[in-house]
């Protein structure tokens, strides 16, 4: 059994979800607390709510577009375990792996799943099943130096471990 | 089998002789760009030379969160001994500085805490933006990683109509092909040749919206010409190898293309000819950002407004990138002409842009911008709706108080 296996309820997010959904204008100066509440207020206003820790997150292509707003801080706090998406932005991508949430690009995954489904996500093999309905199928894992970064919880405690920063 | 430009600065500097997509490459970076707030949490960093640190997103400070950023940031100058710093006076968005003052150089690897770091692309520089814990790390420990994409090759063919410009081309390619993510640009063709260091550098910048990983622009005359004398080390550019290999070519013919328009909440397959949307009333136009606040922009919106006045009802705002696009912009007579016409010329900052601390829009506006983002809420209200033009589509819209074709503008202009 892997030690890369995540299983949540799953929230459905169409393409294109941009960074300034996850952090609006107004909650970029905010301290890293406060971020989170405001969290797609302008596309899923009381979503925040909702989400429960260990909930998994489905989007479509291009996720993750916009500025260098560090949005995996942010669904770390919301406490998603996973982020699987048809495609991600490099960006994107880059701030959720650096800030330790597991990530997976994979196709037909929209398709896959209906919103409430129960997914179980194999990042280290690209692996995903949907429990609710009884059907895998199999993304595109990110290479295992990638992978290990998301396995230390991220660059900041790796620097930190290291004694780089305080 | 051959690399193209980008695929050789990678292997360059991840000490290999040949990389591929799908690749996972370690790199030295040459060059890391970060602005506004210090990091006092940073106990050693890796080398202060290879550091250039500036204020840009919040400048002169508009919160005491600012100030107090800011503050820190001279701090972390002193401490680590930083040369390349810019402070309050010689400021400018980090992008149009870095191209400006001869630090972003072609065959180097630069990052930045910022989103459109693509931008230097425009200086056959492999340049892209990072987050702020990976800026950390890079400031850190002097490395990065990257995965080696699939590049698709650019051909510029013919030349561009008058009222036509290189932000309308890469909107046109945003609007046809839409986003490119985890894959790369290179830019060629004799269509490049006629468009200077200005319209690369827009078109390098929205890159950003079509989520390329880099977008790689040629060591040509055009940017020989702009290094020389400006470049602040010797550098070594990245060509292709003959037989460079492309997962995609994409030829367009640059006089087939009319002004377009990006509609708003998202760039990819968003963009229609400007035809199909004139006459939609604005509340505010604006000129800007690391895409378009650089002198040529000044020259085309003062062009389409001399003599003119902004329509009533409609505010226009023009932000310069830079203390030296301003000086100069000034000094051209640029700034006078377009505050008799009733622009408000500002400071420059990214200000706007990204709602920043000024120029927001209210609940149900419209808004018509030459700057980089057109998401919701991303200018202010989340109820606002942001089109994005050229700068030469946003002057003529900003006179007409709809959005118009700059086309028509330049040619009465042309017939008084």
């Amino acid at each position: 059994m892997s030690n890369k296996k995540v299983t949540g309820k799953v929230w459905k997010f169409g393409s294109d979800i941009n960074t300034d959904l996850v952090i609006p204008n107004f909650a970029i100066y905010m301290t890293r607390e406060e971020q989170p509440a405001h969290c797609f207020v302008a596309n899923r206003p009381g979503w925040v709510d909702e989400v429960q820790p260990g909930d998994i997150l489905i989007a479509g292509t291009n996720f993750g577009v916009g500025s260098g707003r560090p949005i995996g801080d942010v669904f770390v706090d919301l406490g998603v375990f996973a982020v699987v998406a048809e495609s991600f932005n490099g960006l994107g991508l880059r701030n959720c792996v650096n800030a330790g949430l597991a990530s997976l690009p994979c196709k037909g995954i929209l398709d896959a799943f209906d919103e409430g489904d129960i997914a179980e996500v194999d990042w280290g093999t690209g692996e995903v099943r949907n429990l609710t309905k009884g059907t895998t199928l199999t993304g595109q894992a990110l290479p295992p130096e990638i992978q290990s970064i998301v396995e230390e919880g991220g660059v900041m405690a790796k620097l930190k471990k290291e004694g780089f920063v305080s | 089998m051959g690399m193209n430009a980008i695929e050789k600065i990678l292997a360059k500097r991840s000490g290999q002789t040949v990389v591929k997509p799908g690749d996972v490459v370690m790199v030295d970076v040459d060059t890391a760009v970060s602005f506004d707030y210090g990091k006092p949490n940073i106990k050693k960093i890796h080398n202060p030379d290879m550091l250039v640190l500036l204020h840009d997103h919040v400048v002169p400070s508009p919160t005491l969160s600012a100030a107090n950023g800011a503050k820190s940031l001279r701090e972390f100058v002193a401490k680590f001994g930083i040369k390349n710093y810019f402070p309050v006076g010689r400021h400018g968005i980090s992008h149009v500085l870095v191209a400006e003052e001869g630090l972003a150089l072609p065959g180097n690897i630069l990052v930045n805490g910022d989103s459109h770091t693509c931008s230097s692309g425009a200086l056959n520089c492999l340049a892209r933006g990072m987050g702020p814990s990976e800026m950390t790390y890079i400031i850190c420990k002097g490395k990065t990683w990257y995965i080696v994409g699939p590049t698709t090759k650019i051909v510029l063919e013919g030349t561009l109509s008058e009222g036509v410009f290189p932000r309308d081309v890469i909107h046109y390619i945003a609007g046809q092909h839409g986003d490119f993510a985890g894959r790369n640009l290179e830019w060629y063709g004799p269509g490049l040749e006629a468009i200077g260091m200005d319209g690369r550098l827009t078109m390098a910048t929205i890159s950003a919206e079509l989520s390329v990983e880099f977008s790689l622009f040629p060591y040509d005359k055009v940017l020989a010409d702009y290094l020389d004398g400006r470049a602040k080390k010797p550098f070594e550019p990245s060509f292709p190898d003959d037989d460079a290999v492309y997962d995609q070519v994409i030829t367009i013919n640059l006089s087939e293309i009319e002004p377009q328009v990006v509609l708003p909440n998202k760039v990819a397959w968003n963009s229609k000819p400007i035809s199909e949307v004139v006459g939609k009333h604005v509340d505010q136009a604006f000129i800007g950002s690391c895409a378009n606040g650089r002198l040529s922009d000044f020259a085309i919106a003062a062009q389409v407004v001399k003599g003119k006045k902004v329509a009533e009802g409609t505010r226009f705002i023009i932000t310069p990138g830079s203390q030296e696009v301003m000086r100069q912009a000034v000094k051209a007579g640029y700034v006078e002409t377009l505050l008799e016409a009733g622009a408000v010329v500002t400071n420059s900052t990214c200000g706007a842009c990204y709602g920043g601390h000024m120029g927001l829009l209210a609940d149900g506006e419209v808004c018509i911008t030459a700057s980089t983002r057109n998401f919701k809420g991303r200018m202010g209200s989340a109820e606002a709706e942001i089109y994005m033009g050229s700068p030469a589509t946003v002057a003529a819209s900003a006179i007409a108080g709809v959005i118009a074709d700059p086309r028509v503008a330049l040619k009465v202009k042309e017939l008084a």
